[in-house]
């Protein structure tokens, strides 16, 4: 044995070491050979991941819970809810909870709200974004690196300190109800969009993907005479087009979410946003004054679903967007 | 990454530091030129100078436009709109906190006074319309609401995602699909599934049919059992975005440290405390800061479960956050909810700082 010397891939491949037929080896202490070693090692190698997978599953059973929970009531009846014994299925499927959702709570008006502020606030976020992070990432100009540490050390602030000046701000520029004016639709839109239209993480992260493009790229479209401008557009977006397209997105989940601010700059429930009519929506029981739970998870589905459309075809783009940004809008 | 971010405004640390323990550093491995053979030694070139080649280009300042006005011109919107939304607000926001009687309509207020902190923090009483009185929701609820549910949820969310994250990275079959639904709570309406928990914690509902209670989790039922609804579900909605991080951080840790922990038999549990966490720290450390900082400022959460009053006792306000005691003052008494924000920002603060020390001494690059 001792003259036989292990290469260093067979040092580290333990396991797969053939050992001669006349050489067995064994552990002092438990005399045990070194196939029974390895026969021992794979049955407990399978009761672990055996277990593993329960209890990973049960975790994850766990976890979509909810969201089971949550269609089948919306299915049931009033009194199979609020019986005393709760039923995992149905007995009678109310499709019917859904049309009365439809008939009592402005799902469409809500829902158009959403996406005009979304596309505006996203439109707005993606240019002042593009431009800033391209002026960060190519350009040379005095105070690049102290103003760009400016703007890195603004996401240090929590967003609850603006939100009271903010308020002010948007009441001073006349786009709230006060005494002498009543708030427009396009007023309560403007509230809910402009000050939405930076985002200092989105700046960092595009001028990050800007800087990883070779120079050679610049070098080669300044020789063809092309300006900072078309460069920009022309080579530097549809590179980072994966970047955007997370940018856009996660800016729309932002939006669907948003209840605070809306709640606060509208005067009334048709200006909201979806999470603010869902929330405002009790479906109250005209006879006894308890919530509809039917109604009420009913309208969540609606609110749900065009999310979860969303998390189906662009899965890859929101994971590696939230891995790299981790905030939601 | 967030994380990378991190790094950047810790100011990213030169070679290894070392406490005790030394960790190999995979990517600083010298790269050797194939070596050459001579009386039986081997003559290895080590390559550790970048070769310079006459065209290279060095950096992008070398080639960058040097046109001073034409990037301020691509600044200018990102500029305005940064000055007026968050600069400007940060500076009126303190400015507020220490008026007296703040008009937001008017912009008017009765001069400057340190008091409005005095008033929130229950040390001194302020002049009502019906004579003194005092401040007690910020004090009696706000604020130990918020550190209860920080130093729950926090923790066990972070472990409970460690856990399942590990466990996700030790198997083959079916991880892709699994981390999915693991990640499915984090792309939904944080409104919506709210209402869902408090239908499931009725008191008809699910939970006190299967443990055959007949608590009161939601309406008349004091804060402390109001939490448990709550804490699940923050980090019901909370694990999936640190799963995301731990996973891909696990991913990035080289194969060959466990292999030398089998060489070494070291038991799975001593290989989980001594590599896995580890180097895992700067992960563990970013999802430390950012979900403390998101934890302070809990609403959200709390309006999808027990409605817009925070309150589970009618007129109670007893389940107030920091963050829900400024939403709910910002018109009706402005100085006290901007002396609130100030004080937000500075447990952040404080918090931030503690763990970025800390993490001196734990975290590893």
């Amino acid at each position: 044995m001792a003259e036989e010397v292990l290469t260093k891939e067979q040092y580290i491949d333990f396991k797969n070491v053939k050992v001669n037929d006349h050489l067995v080896l064994s552990i002092a202490e438990s005399s045990k050979t070194v196939d029974q070693i390895k026969a021992a090692e794979k049955v407990s190698k399978i009761i672990f991941t055996t277990l593993t997978y329960i209890f990973i599953v049960a975790l994850a059973l766990l976890v979509i819970f909810p969201f089971y929970w949550m269609i089948i009531t919306s299915l049931k009846t009033f009194n199979e809810i609020t019986q005393e014994e709760q039923t995992f299925f149905p007995s009678v499927v109310m499709w019917s909870n859904y049309v009365y959702v439809f008939q009592h709570f402005n799902f469409f008006t809500y829902m158009k709200n959403t996406i005009v502020v979304a596309i505006f606030s996203t439109i707005g976020t993606l240019l002042t974004t593009i431009f800033a992070a391209f002026a960060f990432a190519r350009l040379r100009f005095k105070g690049r690196e102290t103003l760009f540490m400016i703007f890195l050390a603004t996401m240090m602030i929590p967003g609850e300190m603006m939100v009271i000046s903010n308020y002010i701000t948007v009441s001073s520029f006349g786009w709230i109800t006060n005494s002498t004016h009543t708030q427009t639709l396009t007023e309560a839109y403007a509230a809910m969009i402009v000050p939405f239209w930076v985002s200092v993480f989105h700046i960092y992260l595009l001028r990050q993907n800007f800087r990883q493009i070779p120079n050679e790229l610049y070098l080669a479209a300044k020789v063809d005479g092309k300006s900072d401008w078309s460069y920009l557009w022309k080579v530097m977006v549809p590179l980072a087009a994966p970047t955007l397209i997370s940018i856009t997105i996660l800016k729309f989940m932002g939006t669907w979410n948003s209840y605070v601010w809306p709640n606060l700059v509208t005067e009334i429930p048709e200006f909201r946003l979806i999470s603010n009519g869902l929330r405002e929506s009790t479906f109250n029981n005209p006879d006894l004054g308890v919530p509809e739970y039917g109604y009420q998870m009913a309208a969540s589905i609606l609110v749900t679903v065009p999310l979860f459309l969303l998390f189906v075809f662009f899965r890859k783009y929101i994971m590696k967007g939230v891995g790299r940004a981790g905030i939601k809008g | 990454m967030g994380i990378e971010l991190f790094s950047f405004i810790k100011g990213r640390r030169k070679g290894p530091k070392h406490h005790g323990r030394v960790f190999a550093e995979p990517e600083k491995v010298p790269e050797y030129t194939p070596g050459i053979q001579e009386d039986g030694k081997i003559i290895r070139l080590v390559n550790n100078k970048k070769l310079k080649k006459p065209y290279r280009v060095t950096g992008i300042d070398d080639v960058a436009s040097k046109n001073n006005w034409k990037a301020w011109l691509y600044l200018a919107p990102v500029i305005i709109l940064v000055v007026i939304f968050l600069l400007y607000p940060l500076i009126n926001t303190i400015f507020i906190s220490v008026t007296k009687n703040y008009n937001y309509t008017t912009g008017k207020y009765d001069g400057f006074t340190l008091e409005n902190f005095g008033v929130i923090l229950h040390m001194i009483p302020y002049q009502s319309d019906n004579g003194p009185a005092w401040e007690t929701s910020f004090t009696t609820n706000a604020i130990p609401n918020t550190f209860i549910l920080t130093f729950i949820t926090v923790p066990v969310s972070i472990a409970l995602a460690l856990l399942i994250s590990v466990l996700l990275n030790s198997i083959k079959a079916f991880q892709k699909f699994l981390q999915t639904v693991f990640f499915l709570p984090y792309v939904t309406n944080a409104i919506a599934i709210g209402m869902v928990f408090s239908v499931i914690f009725d008191d008809k509902g699910l939970i006190n049919y299967i443990f055959g209670t007949n608590t009161h989790w939601i309406y008349n039922t004091p804060t402390a059992t109001a939490m448990v609804p709550l804490c699940l579900f923050i980090v019901w909605n909370s694990i999936p975005f640190k799963i995301l991080i731990l996973l891909s951080g696990l991913q990035g840790i080289d194969k060959q440290y466990y292999q030398a922990a089998q060489i070494d038999a070291a038991p799975k549990w001593k290989t989980f405390g001594r590599i896995t966490v580890p180097l895992l720290s700067p992960q563990i450390l970013y999802l430390m800061i950012t979900s403390f900082i998101g934890a302070f400022k809990e609403y959200n959460s709390i309006v999808a479960i027990f409605g817009k009053r925070g309150e589970t006792l009618a007129g109670q306000k007893n389940m107030y956050t920091v963050v829900f005691y400024v939403y709910d003052n910002i018109s009706s008494n402005t100085s006290f909810a901007a002396a609130a924000a100030v004080f937000l920002f500075l447990i952040i603060l404080v918090f931030t700082f503690i763990q970025f020390w800390a993490s001196n001494k734990r975290v590893y690059y």
